[in-house]
Parts: structure tokens; sequence; C-alpha cells
């Protein structure tokens, strides 16, 4: 097959995430059945589906949301520690893990400046760095560079998404296609080694579309890491993955590069329906 | 009338087709309006019951005040409904008329009761003149809703030329309340915080005012403590009161069996009040919004009722008194001294006096709560804080960024129990005597009241609450039996007035455009 060097793991390499045998069941719903894929650094891989499909559960199963019924979600990202997602506690993926997601509906501090947002993300290292607020409390020296340090860290993401001159603007009152771009920003200040996003394209125009394909390609290409993305917008996923898994009721009914998934008849069948028998 | 019909003109021939029906109209609301006063005040006002010999139940009838309501309000409802249909003069001159008439009689009535020298001039004036109310203070309300009917008369005039642009006027509105509660929050903190430094030493810092403001310093504090967790952390704590009851027991505890001092104990009562506070998280870090105000509520009850019932520990509904009362550092404020201590007067080498001990607690309570104020402002500004306000908004979003919200949230109610187990300690040592009484639910309500009056995660805002809430009633002390109705209106006329709070304004906790502040300033 042509797609087999995107999907299976290059000899001595790792896959950043591998899935085995996910299966979500909530009573007697199985959201998810028995899906396995390997997702790679440097890579952006695509989940797609009909609504429905179980993409969503497998992101809240892949961030902690939901604890799986059964499966293993292994994580191992260059030059770091193995993780076993599924057998971590939920806020512990993204302090430990590393992993970085957004919503489908989008999740801001509303109420917040975008600075504070992106200051919110950051907060695991500004806790260690204030001596769990006691140093902080007194301005040592060594926090307030740590502050510092964050807060340019912050400055860069807001200008790669565009943002910089709202940065003191509360985050409820930006534009639709803002507030998704400063969602992916908070999540990049996370320092992520796997970026899930929930149908970032979604309510977006054209131009803002191009924008963000833009934006992921090149925190693909520049960070090198792994990218995983739920998207109904073909254009988007046809243009920018470089693998697509896709789901329908749960299962897993295609994976592969998007030439293969463009042709693959399940993917057609699932999508515009079964051919009647004549 | 003019003014107002050429403000319109678009509609002004509507109108003047449409004019017998508008007055029908308006006649109809009138007449409903008037059956519905007679319903509703026939039996609360026309008939007052009375004890006789507190053994036998009469009672007198007030058919004059009901005829006098069934007249004046529906006067009223008849000009709102009209000023409705867009003629503003009806309203404009039945509103100056009552609020010159009724509320001028009826403050002349309430000033000719209270206690003040020229109160005569007062009473003769309010007897003189012919009045449809007999109670002072039911003049002054009447007058109020005359005050109302006036208010929107002006507001239709002065609205009736851009209506068309009421949202961007709304959105200017919003940013210019948003600006003077910016401003008054600058200017207003450090003119508190100089003023209450040097008022007892100013002529009006008398030992009577300053005691009362020791009272409101202490709520003072106990909102901004509140403020942390219900403020900032957005966890609706309606139990409060229980780590003030804390703080205050264990400093009677300490003090009475093993003789500690304030200043000993005083953080022991903090570690014990932040330690119950992490006890009250726990169970109720999964709740949120109304199930979590049910469980603090039931939590500051628990308190109270143990405190009633452990008799042997606790001295129960006895409470525990001889808590020794606040020294000067080691040197209390007695006339005579206690063996092997020096009192306060001796050290100073000044005359004894009673009022030291009010003016030093004064000081103590001032200091506790800007401390109090400090260390909030601080924490809001470390990743602490910053996590506690984004707790407040998304907690789900939260827990995707890897903040561990278990502890966020148990450091919130620990940080805010602390200063209450701090006030609640000043209380005892001020008080020399605490029993269950004094931390019942109301005082929790109070303090919410405060901090959202104040507007939450305002710190000034809370400081103008409780001064408010606190002191009012105080101060109000004269008008006896319409204290409390006063309190009630004021709060109802924040809440309409500015629904957010006082000073509902938040300034973002870092800013990368330094400078914009200073160009908005410059601006305007």
């Amino acid at each position: 097959m042509i797609g087999e060097a995107a999907l299976m793991p290059q000899a001595g390499t790792a896959p950043l995430l591998t899935v085995e045998h996910l299966t979500m069941r909530f009573g007697g719903l199985t959201a998810i059945d028995d899906v396995s894929f390997y997702a790679q650094n440097r890579q952006i891989t695509g989940v797609i589906g009909p609504n429905g499909a179980g993409k969503t559960t497998l992101f809240n199963c892949i961030t902690g949301f939901y604890k799986p019924t059964v499966g293993r979600l292994a994580l191992q990202a260059p030059n770091r520690p193995a993780y076993l997602l599924e057998q971590m506690e939920g806020f512990k993926i993204g302090q430990r893990a590393h992993v970085a997601r957004t919503f489908q509906n989008i999740r801001l501090f509303t109420g917040m400046s975008v600075l504070e947002n992106l200051m919110v993300a950051q907060h695991n290292k500004l806790m260690k760095a204030s001596g769990l607020t006691f140093l902080g409390l007194f301005g040592v020296p060594s926090y307030l560079r740590a502050e510092r340090e964050a807060r340019d860290l912050a400055v860069h993401w807001l200008e790669r998404v565009n943002l910089k001159h709202l940065a003191d603007e509360p985050a409820g009152s930006l534009p639709y296609g803002a507030q998704r771009r400063l969602e992916i920003a908070r999540a990049m200040c996370t320092d992520p080694v796997m970026l899930c996003l929930d149908e970032p394209a979604a309510g977006l125009n054209p131009r803002e579309s191009g924008e963000l394909n833009a934006l992921l390609q090149s925190i693909r290409d520049e960070l090198g890491i792994g990218v995983l993305l739920i998207e109904h917008d073909m254009s988007v996923v046809m243009q920018i993955c470089d693998h697509i898994v896709v789901l329908d009721y749960g299962r897993k009914i295609a994976d592969g590069s998007p030439a293969e998934i463009r042709a693959d008849p399940a993917v057609i069948r699932a999508y515009l329906g079964e051919e009647e028998a004549e | 009338m003019t003014d107002a019909t050429m403000n319109q003109t678009s509609r002004a021939s509507d109108r003047t087709t449409k004019s017998p029906s508008i007055i029908l109209t308006a006649l109809k609301e009138a007449a409903l309006t008037a059956l519905l006063v007679f319903l509703l005040s026939i039996l609360m006002v026309g008939f007052q019951t009375q004890a006789i010999q507190g053994q036998y139940l009469n009672y007198v009838t007030r058919f004059a005040d009901v005829a006098w309501a069934i007249v004046i309000i529906p006067i009223g409802r008849f000009v709102i409904a009209i000023d409705r249909q867009g003629k503003s003069l009806p309203a404009l001159v039945v509103g100056a008329l009552g609020v010159i008439y009724l509320f001028g009689i009826g403050v002349c009535g309430v000033l000719g009761t209270a206690d003040f020298a020229s109160a005569e001039t007062f009473k003769n004036i309010y007897e003189s003149v012919p009045r449809p109310f007999d109670q002072p203070m039911v003049n002054v309300i009447f007058g109020l809703g005359a005050l109302y009917i006036l208010g929107i008369a002006i507001k239709s005039q002065v609205s009736a030329g851009q209506r068309r642009q009421t949202l961007e006027a709304r959105e200017a509105a919003e940013a210019r309340s948003a600006k003077i509660a910016r401003n008054i929050s600058t200017v207003v903190a450090p003119i508190l915080i100089i003023g209450a430094v040097v008022l007892p030493w100013t002529p009006w810092g008398d030992r009577k005012l300053v005691d009362s403001l020791v009272l409101v310093l202490t709520y003072v504090m106990l909102g901004w403590g509140l403020n942390i967790v219900v403020g900032l952390a957005g966890l609706l704590d309606l139990g409060y009161v229980a780590f003030y009851a804390v703080g205050a027991y264990t400093y009677g505890k300490l003090s009475t069996q093993l003789g500690f001092s304030f200043w000993e104990s005083l953080p022991l009562a903090g570690m014990m009040a932040a330690s119950f506070g992490i006890a009250l998280g726990f169970p109720v870090l999964r709740l949120r919004g109304d199930y979590l105000a049910i469980v603090t509520l039931g939590f500051g009850e628990m308190i109270r009722i143990v405190l009633i019932n452990w008799q042997v520990f606790t001295g129960g509904p006895n409470g525990i008194g001889g808590i020794t009362k606040i020294t000067f550092f080691g040197h209390p404020f007695e006339r005579v001294a206690p063996e092997g201590t020096t009192t306060f007067a001796q050290v100073f080498n000044v005359p004894f006096s009673s009022a030291h001990r009010v003016y030093f607690l004064y000081y103590v309570i001032l200091v506790l709560a800007l401390i109090t104020n400090f260390v909030t402002m601080r924490l809001r500004k470390l990743p602490i804080g910053r996590a506690w306000e984004a707790l407040r908004e998304d907690e789900t979003a939260c827990r995707a960024l890897g903040i561990n919200p278990t502890n966020t949230k148990l450091t919130a109610f620990a940080m805010g129990a602390m200063f209450a187990g701090f006030a609640g300690s000043f209380f005892a040592t001020r008080q020399g005597f605490i029993s269950p009484e004094s931390f019942t639910f109301i005082e929790s309500a109070v303090i919410l009241a405060i901090v959202v009056l104040g507007g939450m995660g305002s710190q000034v805002g809370v400081a103008l609450a409780a001064i408010l809430l606190i002191g009012l009633p105080e101060v109000l002390r004269q008008l006896e039996l319409y204290r409390m109705l006063a309190f009630g209106g004021s709060m109802v006329l924040i809440m309409l007035w500015r629904p957010k709070g006082l000073l509902a304004h938040r300034e973002p906790t870092i800013l990368l455009h330094k400078h914009k502040k200073t160009q908005a300033a410059g601006a305007a």
C-alpha cells in the first residue's frame, strides 16, 4: 500500500501516540469500538467521520476527560518519559504528559484578558517558580524572571496568532475567529508534545480557515510536535493532514494518507450512504 | 410638551390622531392600579391589630390611609402611562410636585422625631401642613415614588431624540461606568486608607465612632477574606461564619485554658481556621453552584450546633467568658497593673483612659484588614490567583491545561478561612466573651451581601459595601423602626442601579500595553 509508511511506525522511532483496542462504553451504548491507530511526531493526524462517529469521545479519552472501558493509550514523546494515558487522572495528562487540547465549543476564560489566558496556561511552570506561592508572595527575583519569561512566551504566541494588539482585552469580547486562534495559542503555551484540536475550523470563513492551515503546518514543521485534528471541513483535512483516521459508528473504517482516504469505498459509503441495490 | 413632540416628529401625526385613546388607556391602567391598591392595602393597611394589656387583640381601622393611597398611586400610574406614549410633561409636573410636597413634609416629619437641636422646628412645620399620612416615613416613601416618576419623565425627555443609537449608547455607558469604577477604585482607596489612619486623631474621631468603625473594619476584613472564595475562586460559600467562629473559639480556649496572649494565638487561630477550611473543602470539591452553597450552609450550621452542644469543651450556649483582653504587646490597658506587668498608661506616662483600648483595637483591626487586602491583591497576580479566577470561569478548561482543581479549590478555601480565623480571634479579644449566638447564619449572609453588593472581586467596593451595610444601620439608629427598612431599601437600590455591585470592574492582573491606561485617561 502507498500509505504504509505513514501508517506504520518507522524502524527505530516509536510513534508519539499508540492507541490500541480503545473501547468506550456508556451503559449499553458503545461510543468507540476497538479502535487502534498511531499518531506520529511531525505529522498532522486527522480524525474524521460523520456526526456521532465518536470523534470527540476519542479525544476525551486521550485527554483524560473519560476513562476508557478497554484499551491502551501510550504516549512516547522524544526525550521524555513514556506515559500510559488511560491510567492517568484527568488534569495530570496536561500537567505531566503535556497533551494539550482545544474544545469544539470554545472554552476560554472569558472574563480574563487575552494575556491572562495564556498566563494561566503556564500555571504549573509558574507555580513551581513561585515556590508554591510562598516565594512569589515576596517577589523573589527568580520568580519575577520566570514570570517575565512566561509573558514573553505568551507574547510570542500572540504574535503567531496575530492577537498581540488585543492582549489586554477580555477574551470574551474577541470575535469568534480570534477566540479560536486564542484557544490554540493557549494550548501551545502549555508546551505540549501533542496538540489535540477539536474542530478548530468550525465557524471560520475561508480566509481565516486558510490562516489556520498555515498556523497548524508551521506548528508541525517548526516545533515537530504531533497534531491530532478533528475536522469536518474537508478542505482543511485534505490539505494539511499527513494521515487520516476515519471513524463511523465508533469503529475505525479507514486509515491512511488523504489520497487513499479519498478513494476508499468504505469512507464514501459512510459519508454518502449505501448504494441501493438495483 | 412642544419639546417632546418636536423630538419625535416622525410619530407626531400618529399620536395626535390617537390622542383620546392614549388618555383612555391611561385611565384604564390607573383604574386597574386603584383596584390593585385597594385589594393589597385594605387588609394590610386598613386594619391594625393592637394588643390590649398583652392579652386581648383589638383592631383599629385606618381607612383614611387606604383612601389616600387609592388616590395618589393611580395618579402616578396615569402619568407614567401617558409618559410611555411620549408625553412626559404630566409626569414631570406630577413627579416634581410629589417630590417637593410628599418628600418634603415626610423628611420634616422624620427630622422632627429625631434627637437634635432644631428638631422642634421641623416638628412644627410637619404638624402645621396638611398631609396625607400621619406617619412621616410613609410620606417619605410616597415621595420616593414621586422621585421615581420624575426620574422616568426626565429620562424619556432626554432619550427621546437618541432612541436609535441605543446600542452604541449603552456600550459607551458601560465603558464609562467601568472607567468611573476604575477611577473611583484608584482615587478612593488611598483616601479611605489615609482617612482611616488619621481619623482617631481628628476631632470627629470620638470613642463611639471609633468603636463602630472597629465593627465595620471587622466586616471589611471578613468581606475581603470571603472575596477570595466567592469573588476570585467563584465558590459560593454560605457558611463563612463557621471559620470566624473557629478562630474566635481557638483564641477563647487558648486564652482561658493555656493562658496564651492574643498575639501568640493569632497565627494559631488562623491555622486552625485554615485547616477547617480544608476539611470543608474536601467533601465539596465536586460540587458547583447551588449545591456547593447548600453544603457550605450546612457546614456553617454544623459548627454552630457543635458549639452549642459540646458543653464540656465550648461551654455550650453560655459560651466562653473571661477571655484575655488585648494588650499593648504585653502591657495591659488597665487602671491597675496586674502583678509583674506595667500598664499601657504607665509605659507612655499618660493618664489612664478606657478609650486607649478602643483606639488600639481600631489600629489592630485596621492593620489586619490591610494585610488581608495586601495579601489578596498579591495573590491575585500570582499563578495561584490566576488559577482561582480561571477555575471560576471554566473548570473544564482548567483541567485541560493541567491545573489541579482539587488543590486550587482547597487553597482558596484555606486562604479565605484563615483570614476569617484572624478576624474571629480579634473578635474574641475585643468582646472578652464569645457564644454561639454571635455566629449565626445571618452573619454569613451579611458578609456575603457585602461581597456581592461591593462588586465581586473588587476590594474597594467591598470596603464601601461594608461601610454602607454595617455603618449605615449604626448611623441610622436614630430612625429606630425605619432602620432596617432603610437598610433593605439601600440594598435593593444598589442592585437596581448597579446590578454587578458598587464597583464591578475587573482590572487585568498583567498588562502588555502599559501605556494604554494613560492614553485612555489622556483622551478623556
